[in-house]
């Protein structure tokens, strides 16, 4: 039996180095992920409505796929995704009247009772390769790197599908960090949201989110802000170019996916990254700091 | 305006809605301010989860869509996690969005995005606000 991998909507395409780079890593580290043949997409957000079920149908529908596929576990990446499944996947296991409801609605697909685990790339990394494994495959130690990472809200809640154990105070993502030799810096908006989609709705929150994590990240003096959600990126990597316009003087901070870290750490070369997806700050990082061969 | 505040709910029928919705009874809250607190949405568009708890409790609908702006809630779970008496503030504010969703009313204009923003936008973005936000 082997692991399924669910991508989700952006990782085909404006994501796409978020998926190159840990696709990379992982054959790097020895681990086929088959991709689900058939996915669709999760619906990005989990639905709070406890009168209508039927936002759950897409999540719940690939967790079947995961079955079809004759495995029992699923790896995401983006933290929306992994947020809208781990939470389908609670619902339909608990509450048996909801469970009941959901599988008489889909006739065409074979009832499911929430037996898929669903782990996020970081819990695998943790729990099935090990931080050791990780550490003896390192092949560039990001030595003298200050990596601020970022989880924003849905890697740790609700706490039923927090990452951590410690919701409020995860150690993951530094044990992450440390595995690949570079340093932790810890502040104190690593899980404030970054408006999340409300950059359509009210733009002025997510830049002002933004503005606050980007101050506290650089305030503590991180070089760079490891993410993991592509909206994240979008709200706290792209937006930095209008932070910029309204006020010069606002904070900035490079952004990577965690996965394109664990890639160059891993001595990958430049084509896993797809860094042509990424904000021009990360590609300065990155001949700066000569951990890999970078074009210009 | 002036408030009247009465020992019976002023509009049980709010509070009922919310329910059926949610399953969350908003007339738990203490008015602690926690969940405001915490808020991201809360410094830049005055978005207080509290104000809305008070108004629910008194079933005040339109004070509540035009003062606390429920629409833009992130439903990031940062007031759910850490609310004192166990309300899940998340759902309650899901369920108001849905009262207006349910009339038939957008809380975004998809006709008003910019082109250049759904170029540049991740799809997810999207996604996650038109499930949220749109009737």
């Amino acid at each position: 039996m082997g692991i399924s991998y669910y991508p989700g909507c952006t990782l085909k395409l404006k994501a796409k180095n978020l998926e190159d780079s840990a696709m990379a890593a992982a054959a790097a580290l020895d681990a086929e992920m088959q991709e689900l043949p058939r996915w669709n997409c999760c619906g990005a957000v989990f639905s709070l409505a406890d009168d209508n079920l039927l936002m759950h149908v897409a999540p719940v529908r690939d967790l079947i796929r995961v079955k079809e596929q004759g495995n029992d576990k699923v790896v995401t990446l983006c933290s929306m995704c992994y947020n809208t499944l781990a939470r389908a996947n609670n619902l339909v296991r608990e509450d048996e009247e909801k469970r009941d409801t959901i599988n008489r609605f889909m006739d065409e697909e074979p009832d499911y009772t929430g037996d898929v685990e669903v782990v996020h790339f970081l819990t695998w990394l943790r729990d099935d390769v090990g931080w050791d494994k990780v550490k003896a495959a390192v092949k560039k130690p990001l030595d003298g790197l200050k990596v601020a990472p970022y989880y924003g809200c849905t890697l740790t809640r609700p706490y039923d599908v927090a990452i951590d154990d410690q919701p409020e105070n995860p150690a993951i993502m530094r044990e992450f960090i440390e595995a690949l030799g570079a340093e932790c810096v810890e502040y104190t908006e690593q899980q404030t949201c970054c408006g999340s989609y409300q950059v359509l709705a009210s733009p002025e929150t997510a830049l002002h989110d933004a503005n606050k994590i980007l101050g506290s990240a650089q305030g503590a003096g991180a070089d760079v802000l490891a993410l993991s959600c592509p909206l994240c990126e979008y709200n706290v990597g792209a937006q930095q170019r209008k932070l910029q316009e309204n006020d010069p003087e606002s904070p900035k901070v490079p952004t990577l996916y965690f996965t394109q870290l664990l890639a160059i750490a891993l001595g990958l070369d430049e084509d896993a990254l797809n860094l042509d997806l990424n904000q021009d700050a990360a590609r300065e990082l990155l001949k700066n700091k000569n951990y890999m061969a970078v074009s210009p | 305006m002036t408030i009247r505040i009465t020992r019976k709910p002023s509009n049980s029928i709010l509070v009922e809605k919310i329910r059926e919705i949610s399953g969350e009874n908003p007339t738990i809250c203490m008015q602690c301010g926690t969940c405001s607190a915490v808020c991201p949405t809360n410094d830049a568009t005055g978005m207080t989860p509290r104000v809305a708890m008070q108004l629910a409790m008194l079933g005040l609908e339109e004070e509540l869509a035009r003062k606390t702006k429920p629409e833009t809630c992130a439903a990031c779970q940062a007031c759910m996690v850490r609310c004192p008496r166990g309300l899940d503030v998340t759902k309650v504010m899901e369920a108001l969005r849905l009262i207006a969703l349910r009339d038939n009313i957008n809380l975004i204009t998809p006709e008003d995005i910019p082109a250049e923003d759904i170029q540049e936008m991740p799809a997810m973005a999207l996604v996650a606000a038109f499930r949220k936000l749109t009737a």
